[in-house]
């Protein structure tokens, strides 16, 4: 079927079969393979992508569904030589390893920042109510989707961490 | 020229303390790190050759027998069955392919047969909806089940550990047992093969590329010469990738015969049905000692399974012979032979589940003769390797135990069930971390550009390991390079053959290669300069000697190339080679439900030179978190009846996930081992998991008297253990 994916500020024009994942049309027709692959059923996060903003897995979503959305991925938040503030800071803070699960771990700390900026609680907060303390409960509670087997869950949060205080101080000044 | 050494001797030159540019061991961020967290590294299924088609495998649903129909696939392009299609993945270091034939059916959920198609959803519909008539075979798939073998080679013995039993002071006699579990790397195994003619390039999730290459022509019934495997990156690997696996065996013959690239990627579940596991065991421990503390009898006894026939098994006991001395000990190593799925290596095969047994017995042991855990460790360090009075070539396990009760805050633990926070119960334990050491032969090639540029080639892998920024590092030390300068290119089997990564060997024996070829080049150097390669001096691009300086664009015409060779030698004999360190946990233990909260956790580590301070600390967070793991959620279930892994994805089988996991702490001991080669690194990929679970299990004692000995220690099992 026809389709067209607003993706990263542009949109593509595709042709696939219906039971194509917005996964599978972002790695095997458009080449975009920074989103990744990890178990196609919802359970580790490599897939996590934002969709107008709010993180979702990727392999759960046809393609078909999310034509009238905005698509982010992994390429579409930095480059290798213009990083965003998270990618930055995962990389000063060797927030990965074999890298594979690394893109689902940024888009969905992008997307989490944002929650949190909008007063979202979670199981970890002290209250129901906005701001919330950034410790390492309330990041590590939000990230939990996302599984790291290398286990970079120490360095990630203080990546976010670091990137949340970095872009306080710029909301602040 | 290329510059071969055999790790013959010791090396007390301490070459890369004199080098001037300052940039080994400096916690630098990973070369390749702008790639990996924009999405611009390419991992196995992730080249996009023009027309290529996507294959799934299809997978037997019996446990044993013989295929003897498979039926249409509406809507592929070929149903693939070849005589070469292997059974199982390699084993780590294998020069030959595995047993192929895949008509005949070993354990559940082997790969049979591939369905291609134009698309990956018609493939993934036809593969599942293949119909496969098969004759079934009963077969043993408990271990308990049968007589197991015992491989004369693997049991030992001195003295008589009954006696020593008999006439100690104290005496500890128990069995626990660890589950099937799983390396569960974050990347699916896949493949993409293309053939040109009769050579094929594959590019695979692969650890060790240069057996790999051996392993896949031997399969595939090709010369070496045809073959080309691509491993660039690698999303993880922690074993499960040592050996070729079914899905590349199976793109390569269904590219040949379609005439046109193929992909195999396998499912999460596939992934569990044919990765190897590491074995279920069964561990009797028995130890004996003095009213001092002093150990005088070990027992330890092991039951493993695997295939018949199958070479590996988990080696359960490997440090047991030299961690602890004792004037009578003894090693039981059992296997049983069943038709579960292969076992083979997970991340440290034998001490992630031997050293975290043996470490929670030391802990019993210790409450049941009245000693600290810490002191009953340091009582029973031994001068040289027991039985075989071996020396060690380093040993740190004293001052890992006691810089680690230092930092830790050790002598605040109280006795079990003493301390009670809400309705949390919190404890600390601490368990000894050892691993033996090797190196594997690896060659790598250096080459040093005019322009003052370097670049290294071999066919190492990094699979997350930190291999691509640790080599450059090396290479900008020994040339006196900035590291921004030095172009690492690893994964392809046109380079020089490598270790590949596995067994903690990596870092060290393809580092050495590289500090080999390195030390080529500066003796072509040296020797435009006159002087001798010991007096010169090389940084930021310039070379000195004496009152000579020169730029490298003045001594080099045009490129000067230096190639490594490094061979294991008489010091693997010679010496007993391990890495030591000590770990430390602190958990709360819910009174109500059983749940344990790891609340502090933290590694002191002595592995030779540390690389890179701040890639090493990663791979010590990343094997702690597997001993959470272990200790606590990792279980691979079979189903008593086919023996077929039921936990066979990421929501069943349970890898410690952020919210699992608290802000963990590791400390390096500095240390410089003489026999490990001219590097003096030795490995830290597997000693951060060896004895981890221990600490956890340890402080879950401690907080709340419960003692699990059946691993994992989820909460049922622990609210059978509080008092009532």
């Amino acid at each position: 079927m026809q389709i067209t994916l607003h993706l990263n500020g542009t949109s593509h024009h595709l042709d696939v079969d219906p039971r194509t994942t917005l996964l599978d049309a972002l790695r095997h027709h458009l080449g975009l393979t920074g989103t990744k692959k990890g178990c196609d059923h919802g359970q580790c996060g490599a897939c996590t992508v934002l969709m107008d903003g709010r993180r979702i897995n990727s392999c759960l979503t046809l393609a078909c569904m999310v034509e009238d959305r905005d698509i982010t991925t992994i390429e579409g938040l930095g480059t290798p030589g213009n990083l965003s503030p998270l990618q930055q800071q995962f990389l000063d803070h060797d927030g990965y390893q074999c890298g594979y699960c690394t893109p689902g771990q940024i888009c969905s700390a992008t997307g989490m920042l944002e929650e949190i900026a909008a007063g979202w609680p979670s199981h970890a907060s002290d209250s129901l109510d906005a701001p919330f303390d950034l410790t390492h409960a309330e990041i590590a509670e939000r990230m939990s989707g996302n599984l790291c087997r290398c286990a970079a869950y120490s360095n990630i949060v203080a990546a976010i961490r670091q990137a949340a205080q970095e872009t306080r101080h710029e909301d602040a000044a | 020229m290329t510059r071969h050494l055999r790790v013959d001797g010791p090396n007390h030159d301490n070459r890369l303390d004199h080098m001037a540019q300052g940039v080994i061991g400096q916690p630098l961020n990973r070369l390749e790190g702008p790639l990996k967290v924009t999405g611009r590294a390419t991992y196995a299924a992730e080249a996009r050759p023009a027309n290529m088609a996507y294959g799934v495998l299809v997978q037997a649903s019996v446990p044993a027998g013989k295929v003897l129909e498979i039926g249409d696939a509406p809507g592929a392009l070929a149903v693939i069955q070849d005589k070469r299609m292997i059974r199982y993945a390699a084993q780590g270091l294998d020069e030959k392919g595995p047993t192929s034939g895949p008509d005949r059916i070993e354990y559940m959920g082997q790969s049979i047969a591939l369905v291609v198609a134009e698309t990956f959803e018609a493939a993934r519909h036809a593969a599942q909806n293949i119909v496969v008539r098969y004759k079934p075979e009963a077969v043993p798939v408990d271990p308990e089940s049968v007589t197991p073998e015992l491989p004369p080679k693997k049991q030992s013995a001195a003295g008589d550990v009954d006696k020593a039993m008999r006439e100690a002071a104290f005496t500890l006699d128990q069995v626990w047992r660890t589950p099937s579990q799983m390396s569960a790397a974050m990347e699916p195994h896949a493949a993409i093969a293309e053939w040109d003619g009769d050579s094929v390039t594959i590019r695979a999730a692969l650890q060790m590329l240069s057996s790999n290459r051996k392993q896949m022509a031997d399969a595939l019934g090709i010369r070496e010469s045809k073959l080309r495997l691509l491993s660039p990156y690698v999303g993880g690997g922690f074993g499960s990738k040592l050996g070729i696996n079914a899905e590349a065996v199976a793109a390569a013959i269904a590219a040949k015969e379609l005439g046109r690239p193929v992909m195999v990627a396998m499912t999460r579940q596939q992934v569990f049905d044919l990765a190897h596991r590491r074995s279920e065991t069964r561990q009797r421990i028995r130890l004996a000692c003095d009213a001092a503390g002093r150990l005088n009898g070990i027992g330890h006894e092991v039951l493993v399974s695997n295939l018949p026939g199958s070479e590996f098994t988990e080696p359960v006991a490997q440090a047991t012979p030299f961690t602890y001395q004792a004037a009578h000990r003894q090693v039981v190593h059992a296997v049983a032979r069943i038709h579960r799925g292969c076992a083979g290596s997970v991340r440290a095969p034998g001490e992630a589940v031997g050293v975290t047994v043996f470490e929670c017995a030391m802990d019993e042991l210790a409450e049941l003769a009245g000693i600290d855990p810490v002191e009953l460790r340091l009582k029973n360090i031994p001068d040289v390797e027991p039985t075989t009075e071996r020396p060690f070539s380093s040993h740190k396990l004293a001052e890992a135990l006691r810089e680690g009760a230092e930092r830790f805050g050790w002598s605040g633990r109280r006795a079990p069930g003493q301390r009670l926070e809400g309705e949390w119960f919190i404890g600390m334990g601490m368990a000894a971390a050892v691993r033996v050491n090797m190196l594997q032969e690896s060659r790598a090639k250096v080459t040093l550009v005019q322009d003052g540029t370097a670049i290294v080639e071999t066919d190492m892998t990094d699979i997350g390991t930190g291999t691509y920024t640790i080599l450059g590092q090396l290479a900008a030390e020994m040339l006196g390079l900035p590291t921004d300068r030095v172009e690492v290119r690893l994964g392809d089997t046109q380079f020089p053959p490598a270790s590949g990564s596995g067994g903690s060997f990596g870092a060290a024996s393809s580092g050495n290669s590289v500090f080999l070829a390195c030390e080529e080049i500066r003796q072509q150097i040296a020797k435009a300069m006159g002087c001798d390669e010991r007096d010169l001096t090389l940084q930021d691009g310039m070379a000195r000697a004496g009152n000579v300086a020169k730029s490298l664009s003045e001594l080099v015409d045009g490129t000067i190339t230096g190639e490594g060779h490094l061979q294991p030698g008489k010091t693997e004999k010679s010496h007993r080679q391990a890495t030591w360190g000590s770990h430390w946990a602190e958990v709360a233990v819910n009174r109500w439900t059983g749940e344990v909260r790891v609340r502090r956790m933290m590694g002191v580590f002595a592995c030779g030179r540390v690389l890179n301070e701040k890639t090493a600390r990663s791979q010590c967070l990343g094997g702690m978190t597997f001993g959470i793991g272990i200790a606590l959620t990792e279980a691979m279930e079979h189903d008593p009846r086919d023996g077929h892994a039921v936990s066979r994805d990421l929501a069943e089988y349970h890898i410690p996930s952020h919210a699992d996991v608290p802000s963990l702490d590791v400390h390096f001991l500095p240390e410089r081992d003489a026999y490990v080669g001219p590097l003096q690194a030795k490995g830290l990929g597997e000693l951060g998991i060896c004895g981890a679970g221990a600490a956890v299990l340890n402080a879950i004692h401690n907080a709340c008297g419960a003692r699990v000995r059946d691993l994992p220690a989820t909460p049922d099992k622990i609210i059978a253990g509080l008092e009532p």
